[in-house]
């Protein structure tokens, strides 16, 4: 994709009308993304593509750049250049200002893509059910009870059907958390991103929400996964990114990656964990 | 026929006749315009007769419009009424804002002492004693000049001979109806020397409305000729040789001063519980009045601070900068300036550029917009105080960043403020006695008007602070009952 001379720096770009990507393109792709806080670069020229049903598992140590990449590709994080597609939703950014306007840009990418946070982020004032109804009722302005019927069949998939009227405080981590994926999944978007989704549970916890992961990559979802849970990255995945220092180290079949890596940096960083 | 005709037409003219509206300040005490010790609800006084014959000489129907002392003038210049009668003094001070009638009194100041006290019985008697009068009166200017007296000036001439007998003063100089109403049927005070300077009543009204004066004049002039403004006087026992020779009446006809003696039966200390109690029974409905008026402005004012108040804080949180800091201005003056400077500013300064709000609403447009500086710093710090990750996750659903704000931050910031709401509410009612000001008799200025009538400020004090403390004791309850349903889902939604 080139960018025409005078063309504004930030512009969606839509396959006319169509939400799905032509055949033969990536469902998401990624090329020479970059991004610094304060003058301190954190993506370094990060380019990746995503096909449609992989579950791709991000690894790599603290402050490498990896959750700052997943937050870019909703746009929680303003990417200062580079160029993405998501879904037939293309952005460029070539160091402009990210005015107010460009929201709307967020907005309409953000309808394809889920997204699974650390810390839950369940609406504490809202029930279970609420929580999962209330993006499709606000956002979708899908009727209540119609968005009652499939919140409350996204709760059973995720085997929280009878938490449904309960507040999240009074549920375990690892209930909140698959609560948090139901919620994701009623604006029905077509990949799902997970911020170190296990990093706050215990192990067993952690395994009821990756269960969930393991369910919906066989249903064929595209799901990015940021993680420390080496086990499920390695068992999981179709492909292993590692990332050090803003940049892609090596991209890998998770059999690869955990036996035969061939960068250095990447054995350093796993014999730490296995 | 022609009789049933007359008085339709009497009846007719009477309803017809254009009201005469005239204010006083009906807390300013005995003899001038007060409510009757005996029944709360009637408004007595020899100015309240004077106007009702006044009014009635210059074909008008009298309308009483109660307006707090210092408000009198101002109310005035603002249009509020026609005509202010208050004992008001006729000095230069004066005429350089407002037109006078001719005097309708005229008397001089008084020394009242504690019994068992004397010597004390001119000004210059009074050096190296402590003093009490009024505030800017001509007594309070007698005994500047004099020089050498430690002087105090109260807004309330109860207060001054309440002090007098409890020994805080030695000497109350006051103008001579004053004294003869509230020192000398006190058994413990007594009046020393004789009459001391003199000074003139007159009707006060707005400048250049040379027809209204000359009417009150006219009517005045009338009153005197045919008798009736003596025969008020002498109801009060007010008539003395000075208005005789004033007024150029000679009269020799007898009126006994019926208004004294209820004065003087009806203020009698009541040494019997029972009476007391009887006497508390009478002011009930007078403070239920008070008190729905106070819970009246109270609450609309709450319902503004609320709903301004968070307006405020979503400007300075989520608003762009002009907007931001234009709320934040607000903010910083609003908190900045008291709220009684702003309660007249409204009331009193904004007619001049054509907003002219009736006192209720200029009440609760007051003490609402003061208030919601305080709700808005409340609601931002309430924002804040929501998790960030809460705004993360909205936005990642695809809500946009209004509806986040709607949904799901302002919904969790209610949670921490309400507490605090509860103490603004309550202090909200307790600030709503400013008010009384701007004309609007509430519970405070219902505890001025009773004790000072009765000079109890024990008894009526601890009334009008239950009815305070039953209008807060709901507001309590019901954000108890709120706090405990929002922490149902409160607690940590945080892992860690």
């Amino acid at each position: 994709m080139t960018v025409a001379p005078g063309r504004p720096p930030n512009q969606v770009v839509c396959d006319s009308g169509a939400e799905t990507p032509a055949s033969g393109e990536p469902l998401v792709m990624v090329r020479d993304l970059r991004k610094s806080f304060d003058g301190q670069v954190v993506l370094d020229g990060i380019s990746l593509s995503v096909e449609t049903g992989d579950l791709i598992s991000i690894i790599g140590p603290s402050g490498c750049g990896k959750s700052t990449l997943l937050r870019c590709l909703n746009l929680l994080e303003v990417p200062d250049s580079g160029e993405m597609r998501l879904v037939g939703h293309g952005i460029v950014r070539d160091g402009g200002r990210w005015r107010r306007s460009d929201e709307r840009l967020a907005h309409a990418l953000r309808t394809e893509v889920g997204m699974v946070f650390q810390s839950f982020n369940l609406f504490g004032h809202r029930t279970v059910l609420e929580n999962v109804m209330l993006a499709p009722v606000v956002a979708r302005r899908t009727g209540r009870a119609v968005a009652a019927k499939e919140a409350m069949a996204l709760l059973e998939k995720v085997g929280l059907a009878q938490m449904a009227s309960r507040y999240p405080a009074t549920l375990s981590g690892g209930q909140q958390q698959r609560a948090a994926i139901a919620r994701a999944l009623a604006m029905a978007p077509r990949v799902m991103l997970y911020d170190e989704p296990t990093s706050a549970l215990d192990p067993e916890l952690a395994e009821e929400v990756l269960g969930v992961m393991r369910q919906l990559d066989d249903e064929g979802m595209t799901q990015l996964v940021v993680t420390h849970e080496m086990r499920f990255a390695r068992a999981a995945s179709d492909r292993v990114i590692f990332m050090d220092s803003g940049r892609i180290v090596e991209e890998l079949p998770p059999e690869t990656m955990f036996t035969i890596p061939s960068d250095p940096r990447t054995r350093q960083f796993l014999r730490n964990y296995l | 026929m022609g009789s049933a005709l007359a008085f339709l037409l009497l009846f007719l003219g009477h309803a017809l006749a254009t009201p005469l509206r005239w204010a006083s300040d009906s807390q300013s005490g005995a003899p001038f315009v007060f409510h009757d010790p005996a029944d709360q609800a009637k408004l007595t006084g020899f100015e309240t007769d004077l106007m009702q014959v006044l009014a009635r000489k210059m074909g008008r129907t009298p309308v009483f419009v109660q307006n707090d002392w210092d408000g009198l003038i101002p109310g005035l210049q603002r249009g509020l009424y026609d005509v202010v009668i208050d004992g008001i003094e006729i000095t230069p001070e004066h005429r350089a804002v407002v037109a006078f009638s001719t005097p309708y009194y005229r008397t001089a100041e008084r020394i009242a002492v504690r019994r068992g006290t004397d010597g004390l019985d001119t000004v210059e008697a009074l050096r190296g004693h402590v003093v009490g009068t009024l505030k800017d009166t001509t007594s309070q200017r007698l005994l500047e000049k004099a020089g050498g007296i430690t002087l105090r000036s109260y807004e309330d001439e109860t207060n001054a001979y309440s002090d007098l007998a409890n020994g805080r003063l030695d000497a109350v100089m006051l103008d001579a109806p004053i004294a003869q109403y509230y020192a000398v049927p006190d058994d413990r005070l007594k009046l020393a020397g004789g009459p001391i300077g003199s000074l003139s009543y007159g009707i006060a009204m707005k400048q250049g409305d040379a027809a209204l004066l000359s009417a009150v004049d006219a009517g005045l002039e009338s009153m005197r000729r045919d008798g009736s403004l003596r025969r008020i006087l002498q109801d009060w026992a007010m008539w003395t040789p000075e208005m005789a020779s004033y007024l150029d009446d000679q009269s020799t006809e007898q009126v006994p001063p019926k208004a004294w003696d209820h004065w003087v039966a009806s203020t009698r200390p009541t040494a019997s519980l029972q009476a007391r109690l009887a006497r508390y029974a009478g002011f009930l409905p007078l403070i239920g009045r008070a008190a729905l008026m106070t819970l009246a402005v109270s609450a609309c004012a709450m319902v503004l601070a609320v709903a301004w108040g968070l307006a405020l804080a979503l400007a300075r949180r989520y608003g762009r900068w002009p907007l931001r800091g234009a709320a934040t201005l607000y903010i910083e003056i609003v908190r900045g300036t008291p709220l009684l400077i702003q309660i007249l500013f409204i009331f009193y300064g904004l007619p001049s550029i054509g907003v002219r709000l009736d006192p209720f609403l200029a009440g609760v447009v007051a003490l609402g917009l003061n208030y919601a500086a305080y709700e808005a710093e409340n609601y931002r710090a309430g924002l804040q105080s929501v998790p960030h990750g809460q705004m993360e996750a909205a936005l990642a659903l695809n809500m946009t960043p209004a509806q986040a704000v709607r949904h799901v931050m302002v919904p969790q910031a209610f949670r921490f403020v309400v507490p605090v709401m509860t103490n603004d509410f309550i202090s909200l009612l307790k600030d709503s006695s400013l008010v009384s000001v701007i004309t609007l008799t509430e519970l405070t200025q219902a505890y001025i008007r009773l004790s000072t009538t009765y000079y109890d400020y024990l008894g009526t004090g601890l009334l009008i602070g239950g009815a305070y403390l039953l209008l807060g004791l709901p507001f309590v309850r019901l954000a108890r009952i709120a706090e405990r349903r929002l922490s149902r889902s409160v607690r940590a939604t945080q892992p860690r």
